[in-house]
C-alpha cells in the first residue's frame, strides 16, 4: 500500500467516522498538548539557547563573528570528516543491520533467540566512549588479540591495514562505529520486518511469484521508507556521536570533538561561542538531509501509484 | 492458475486450513515447506542462511568483548592468566566507591522509570493521535523526535543548565528529574521502531471498526492499538532504558550521579577494574533486559 | 504515581538523614564553637571565623556533604586524599563529579549550577582557566598560611597554589630497551607508533605542556613555543606518533608503550600502584630545563556546602595530605616549610628526589599565546 493510498484512507476513514469529533472538535488538540509543552520546554528552549548561543559574546552582544568558522578550512575538514564516516557507517550499518532482521525472521518471535538478541542489540547500540575504544584496541590494535593471532598464524607482524595506528584516523573509527550502528538498525527495523505480512508471500507465491520476485517487487518497496528512515536516525547518531571518536582519535577530527573542544578547553580560552555556532552547522546538515528524505519519499509515493 | 485462485480464497478464510489444500495444489510450495520448515513462505531465509548470517554477526559482537575478556585476565605483560583482578573488585579499599555505585544504579533505575513512563504517556499518544487524526503532522512529528540526534549531546547539555537552575528550585536537585532531560535524548531512538510499526499499521481502519463496535478511544488505545503495536513499543522501551543506563554526559554537566558516573568514578583506580566493570555493565543491561523481554513474552504466551 | 512515592521516599530518607546530621552535630558540639550561620561561613575567611578549627568542623559536620569535581582518583593521589577526608571527617560525604573534566568544566559548573546543592564546593584549577574567573572565588586561609611561599598564593586568600608535577616520559622498558633522555630521541625508529600525549593541546592543559617542554627541548621558550609544535609534527612524520587518548590500560595492554604527561600521572601508573604496570619507567628529559605547572586551589563564592569547603582546604594543606602529593610523585606547595619543621615525610622525599630548583611554568599571559598559537597550527601539524 502506499503512502498516499494509506493517507487518503486515513482521510476517508475520518469524514466517514466524523460524529464524534464534530461534536467535540477540541479534544485532539488538547492531546497533542502534553507532548508539544514537553518539547518546547526540555527540547526546543534549551536547543535555542544553546545554538543561539554562538550569536553573542561574552558580554551578551549580538555577533556574526562566529560565523566566519565556516571559512575556516579545518572547520570544513571536519564537517566534511563527520559526513563521510556518517554516511560510510549509516549505510554500512543499514544494510548488516537488514540483513540481521532478515535471518530472524525464522526466529520465532517469542522465542529466546528473539529476546537475546533483542535485549544484546539494545545494550550494544548505546555502548560507547571510553570503553568501546578501548574494546577494539584490545581487538585489533596493534597488540591486539585479532592482530597477534593473525601474526601468530600468518607470520605477517602487522595487520597492515587494520593495526596500529590506522585505527587511530577518522577511517579507523567505521568499524568501532558500525558496533552501535548495526544494533541500533537491527532494533529500529526489526518491527517493520516483522510486519511484512505471511499473506503477501504466499498470495505472490500461489500467483507464481519467485522469491526474489516477492522481495523485489513486494516486500523491499514496503519495507523501503522504513529502512531510509533508520538510515537516517544511523547518520544522526553516528553525525553526533562523540565519547568513542574522543577516546579512539585524540587529534580532532570531527565535529562533536570540535565543540566539545571549544566548551571545555583549558588552553584556547573563550572560544565556548563557537560551540553554538557549530551546533548549527550540524543542524542544518541534518535538516537538509531530512527534507531530501522527504523528496525522496513525495517520488516514492508517486511512483508506486 | 485455477488452484492458485483456489489458494488464495482459503488462505483468506482460515490459516489452518490453507496446509491441506496447498498440499495438493502447489507442489513446490509444499517443498519449500517440507525444507525450510517455514511458516514464512517466500519471505523467511533458508536455513542455512539464516545461519550464516547469524553466526557472522555473532562473531563480529562477540569478538571485541572476549578481547576484554582476555585482557581482564591478563597478569600484566608477562604472558600468563590470572583471575586476581576479579578478586581485586572486592577489595575493601573499593569500597567507597562501590556507595556511589549503588546510590548510582538506584538512581539510574529511577530515572530508567519514569522515562519510560514518558515515552508510554507522552510519546506513544501522540505518534497514534497525528497517525489518526493528523497525519500532516507526521512529518513535522518525525522531525521534531529526531531533531535532539542532530544536537550533540555536549551542545544540548549548556542548553539544559539554565531549565535545570528552574527545575531544581521547584523539586530539588534529585537524580530522578534527570528523567525530564534524558527522555528528550531518548525520542529520536524510541520514536523509530514505534513508527516503522506504526507504518505496516492501517491504524484509521483498525480504530474506525473498533469504534463502530461501540468501543471508546481510551478501549481503542489499550485493547486495539497497543497490543498491535506491542513489537514497537517493547522495543522503544528496550532501547530506552538502554539509553538510560548508557547516559552519561547529562548527568556529568549537572553532577548528578548515575550508573555511569559513578562507573567513570571506579574506573580510575585500576586499568584492569575498569574493564572488569564495563563488561560488567554489559551483562547488568543485558540481563535486565532480557529478564523484561522474557517476561513480556511469557505473559503473552499465556 | 511510583514517582512520587520514589520521590517522598528520597525526601524522607534525606531529611531523616539530615536530622540525624544535626542532632549528632548538636551533641558533639561545645558551646563555644556553636555552629555559625551558613551566610557566615560563606564568607568566612579563616577558621577564627567558626571559633576555632572545632567550630568549622562543627559547621562542616553539620553541613554533612561537600562537593569536589575534577578529582581523578589516580591523579596526584587524589583518591587516599578523598578517603582520608571522608575516614577523617565520618559524618562527611564527599560527592565526587566529572572525574575527567577539565578547569573550564569546573568554572562552568560553578557558573551554570549556581545555587543548587550540587555545585562545586571547592576546586583545584589550572592557573590560566582561574585568572578568567576569579570572581568565582572567596577568600580563605589555612591555618597554616604562612607556611605557602609568598609567590606561591594570593595575599588574600583568593587562591594559593597546591602541587606541581614535571613534564615526564612514561615508557614500557620492556618493550623501549634504550631508555629515551631527550625528546630527541623519541624521533628514532625504535618509538615507531609509540608515542601518545595525554589529549589535544587544543583542550588539555596536560598536551599543550607537552607541546611546551618539546618547545624547551628545541631551542624554544616559554615565548615561543613554535619548536614544540615543529617536533610534533615531525614525530608525526616519522610515524612515531600515536594519536590515540593514553589511558591506564592502554599502557596495560601495550598499545601505548609511550606517554608524555605529568611525572605523578606517569608514576601512578607503574610500580607505583598496585594495579601498574611494574615495567613502566618515569624519565624527566634532560637537555632542558624541566616544565612545570601549579595547580591552585580555591573555594567557590556560592558554595552550597560553606564550612565543608574551608575544612577541605586546611585537610589539603596539612601535612598529612601534603605527603599524599609527595608520594604521587606532585611536589606540594609547602614543601619547603615542611623540610624545615620536620612534617615531611623523609622516606618518601628520599624516593620521589627532591624538587627541581629552577622549572619553567608559563604565566598566564604566555599561556594564553600559546594557546592561540596552538588553535591556529596544531590541527594542520599533525593531522
Amino acid at each position: 500500500m502506499t503512502l498516499a493510498a494509506r493517507t487518503a484512507r486515513a482521510r476517508g476513514a475520518r469524514d466517514a467516522g466524523t460524529e464524534p469529533s464534530r461534536r467535540r472538535p477540541d479534544l485532539g488538540w488538547l492531546g497533542l498538548a502534553p507532548f508539544s509543552v514537553y518539547v518546547v520546554l526540555f527540547l526546543l528552549l534549551p536547543a535555542a539557547l544553546a545554538v543561539g548561543s554562538g550569536f553573542f559574546t561574552r558580554d551578551g552582544a549580538f555577533t556574526l563573528a562566529n560565523l566566519a568558522a565556516f571559512g575556516n578550512p579545518i572547520v570544513l575538514k571536519d564537517f566534511l570528516d563527520s559526513f563521510w564516516l556518517s554516511a560510510v557507517t549509516a549505510v554500512l550499518g543499514a544494510v548488516f543491520g537488514a540483513t540481521i532482521c532478515y535471518a530472524l525472521l525464522r526466529a520465532r518471535p517469542d522465542g529466546l533467540l528473539r529476546s537475546v538478541v533483542d535485549a544484546g542489540s539494545s545494550v550494544l547500540a548505546q555502548f560507547g566512549g571510553v570503553m568501546l575504544a578501548f574494546a577494539w584496541i584490545a581487538t585489533i590494535g596493534s597488540q591486539g588479540l585479532v592482530t597477534v593471532l593473525v601474526a601468530q598464524l600468518t607470520g605477517i607482524e602487522s595487520l597492515g591495514g587494520l593495526g596500529g595506528p590506522s585505527l587511530y584516523t577518522v577511517a579507523g573509527l567505521i568499524p568501532v562505529y558500525l558496533y552501535f550502528q548495526v544494533p541500533l538498525m537491527v532494533l529500529s527495523f526489526m518491527p517493520a520486518m516483522e510486519g511484512l505480512r505471511q499473506a503477501w508471500a504466499e498470495a505472490a507465491a500461489t500467483l507464481g511469484a519467485t522469491r526474489a520476485t516477492y522481495w523485489r517487487r513486494i516486500a523491499m518497496p514496503i519495507l523501503a521508507p522504513a529502512f531510509f528512515g533508520c538510515a537516517i536516525l544511523l547518520f544522526a547518531n553516528a553525525f553526533s556521536s562523540f565519547a568513542t571518536a574522543a577516546a579512539l582519535i585524540d587529534q580532532g577530527g570531527i565535529v562533536p570533538l570540535r565543540i566539545f573542544s571549544s566548551l571545555s578547553s583549558e588552553t584556547v580560552l573563550g572560544a565556548d561561542n563557537l560551540a553554538g555556532v557549530l551546533a548549527l552547522g550540524m543542524v542544518v546538515v541534518m535538516v537538509v538531509l531530512m527534507a531530501a528524505y522527504g523528496l525522496l519519499q513525495r517520488r516514492a509515493a508517486r511512483w508506486q501509484r | 492458475m485455477s488452484a492458485g485462485v483456489e489458494d488464495v480464497r482459503a488462505s483468506g478464510t482460515s490459516e489452518e486450513s490453507t496446509t491441506p489444500l496447498r498440499a495438493v495444489g502447489r507442489p513446490e510450495a509444499v517443498a519449500r515447506r517440507a525444507l525450510g520448515r517455514t511458516p514464512r513462505v517466500g519471505a523467511a531465509p533458508s536455513r542455512a542462511t539464516s545461519t550464516i548470517v547469524l553466526v557472522l554477526a555473532g562473531v563480529f559482537f562477540l569478538v571485541p568483548i572476549a578481547a576484554m575478556v582476555e585482557f581482564s585476565l591478563r597478569q600484566g605483560r608477562t604472558g600468563s592468566y590470572t583471575l586476581q583482578h576479579y578478586a581485586a573488585v572486592l577489595d575493601p579499599a573499593q569500597e567507597y566507591a562501590y556507595d556511589g555505585l549503588f546510590q548510582g544504579t538506584l538512581n539510574s533505575l529511577a530515572i530508567c522509570a519514569i522515562t519510560v513512563l514518558i515515552v508510554l504517556l507522552v510519546l506513544l499518544p501522540t505518534m497514534i493521535l497525528v497517525e489518526l487524526r493528523y497525519p500532516a503532522l507526521r512529518r513535522a512529528l518525525e522531525f521534531v523526535c529526531i531533531l535532539p540526534i542532530t544536537i550533540p549531546t555536549v551542545v544540548i547539555g549548556v542548553g539544559f543548565l539554565p531549565v535545570y537552575s528552574v527545575i531544581a528550585r521547584l523539586v530539588g536537585s534529585d537524580a530522578w528529574s534527570l528523567a525530564f532531560a534524558i527522555g528528550i535524548i531518548v525520542l529520536p531512538y524510541a520514536y523509530r521502531p514505534i513508527a516503522v510499526n506504526l507504518q505496516g499499521l492501517d491504524v484509521a481502519m483498525l480504530s474506525e471498526a473498533a469504534r463502530s463496535l461501540g468501543a471508546g478511544w481510551g478501549t481503542v488505545m489499550v485493547r486495539v492499538l497497543v497490543p498491535n503495536l506491542r513489537r514497537g513499543i517493547l522495543a522503544s522501551c528496550f532501547i530506552t532504558i538502554a539509553v538510560v543506563l548508557g547516559e552519561f554526559t547529562i548527568a556529568t554537566f549537572l553532577s548528578r550521579t548515575t550508573f555511569q558516573t559513578a562507573l567513570v568514578l571506579i574506573q580510575h583506580t585500576d586499568p584492569y577494574v575498569a574493564v572488569i566493570f564495563a563488561l560488567l555493565a554489559l551483562v547488568f543491561g543485558f540481563v535486565l533486559l532480557l529478564v523484561i523481554g522474557r517476561l513480556g513474552a511469557v505473559r503473552r504466551r499465556a | 504515581m511510583n514517582k512520587r512515592h520514589l520521590a517522598g521516599a528520597a525526601l524522607l530518607a534525606v531529611s531523616a538523614v539530615a536530622l540525624a546530621a544535626c542532632s549528632s552535630s548538636a551533641s558533639g558540639t561545645t558551646p563555644s564553637a556553636s555552629a555559625i550561620s551558613h551566610a557566615d561561613a560563606l564568607t568566612a575567611t579563616s577558621a577564627d571565623d567558626f571559633g576555632g578549627m572545632d567550630g568549622l568542623v562543627a559547621a562542616a559536620n553539620a553541613e554533612g556533604q561537600l562537593n569536589v569535581i575534577t578529582l581523578p582518583p589516580s591523579w596526584a593521589n587524589y583518591g587516599k586524599i578523598i578517603q582520608g577526608f571522608e575516614k577523617k571527617y565520618p559524618k562527611i560525604h564527599i560527592n565526587s563529579a566529572n572525574p575527567d573534566g577539565s578547569s573550564a568544566d569546573e568554572v562552568a559548573a560553578a557558573r551554570s549550577q549556581k545555587g543548587q546543592s550540587t555545585a562545586p564546593d571547592v576546586f583545584d584549577l589550572g592557573t590560566a582557566v582561574m585568572d578568567e574567573n576569579l570572581d568565582l572565588l572567596a577568600k580563605y586561609k589555612v591555618q597554616n598560611w604562612k607556611d605557602i611561599p609568598d609567590d606561591f598564593k594570593d595575599p588574600d586568600g583568593v587562591w594559593y597554589y597546591d602541587y606541581t608535577g614535571l613534564m615526564s616520559i612514561g615508557y614500557d622498558s620492556s618493550v623501549i630497551t634504550t631508555p629515551p633522555k631527550t625528546f630527541a630521541d623519541l624521533l628514532k625508529p625504535e618509538f615507531k607508533g609509540k608515542v601518545a600525549i595525554k589529549g589535544d593541546p587544543t583542550q588539555a592543559n596536560e598536551a599543550a605542556s607537552a607541546v611546551y617542554l618539546a618547545a624547551l627541548q628545541n631551542g624554544g621558550s616559554a615565548d615561543d613555543i613554535q619548536p614544540g609544535i615543529d617536533f610534533f609534527q615531525k614525530l608525526k612524520q616519522a610515524g612515531n606518533f600515536l594519536a590515540t587518548l593514553p589511558t591506564q590500560a592502554t599502557v596495560a595492554s601495550g598499545e601505548t608503550p609511550v606517554v608524555i604527561q605529568w611525572s605523578y600521572n606517569n608514576l601512578a601508573w607503574g610500580a607505583g600502584s598496585s594495579a601498574g604496570n611494574p615495567n613502566y619507567t618515569t624519565v624527566i628529559p634532560t637537555g632542558s630545563p624541566a616544565l612545570g605547572s601549579y595547580y591552585n586551589q580555591a573555594i567557590n563564592v556560592d558554595a552550597p556546602h560553606p564550612a565543608a569547603a574551608r575544612l577541605w582546604e586546611e585537610w589539603i594543606y596539612s601535612p598529612e595530605v601534603q605527603n599524599l602529593y609527595l608520594a604521587a610523585g606532585a611536589y606540594p606547595a609547602t614543601l619547603e616549610a615542611m623540610k624545615k619543621n620536620g612534617t615531611v615525610d623523609s622516606s618518601v622525599l628520599a624516593k620521589v628526589g627532591d624538587a627541581p630548583k629552577d622549572f619553567v611554568q608559563l604565566t598566564s599571559d604566555q599561556a594564553a599565546k600559546a594557546g592561540q598559537l596552538l588553535s591556529q597550527k596544531w590541527a594542520a601539524a599533525v593531522g
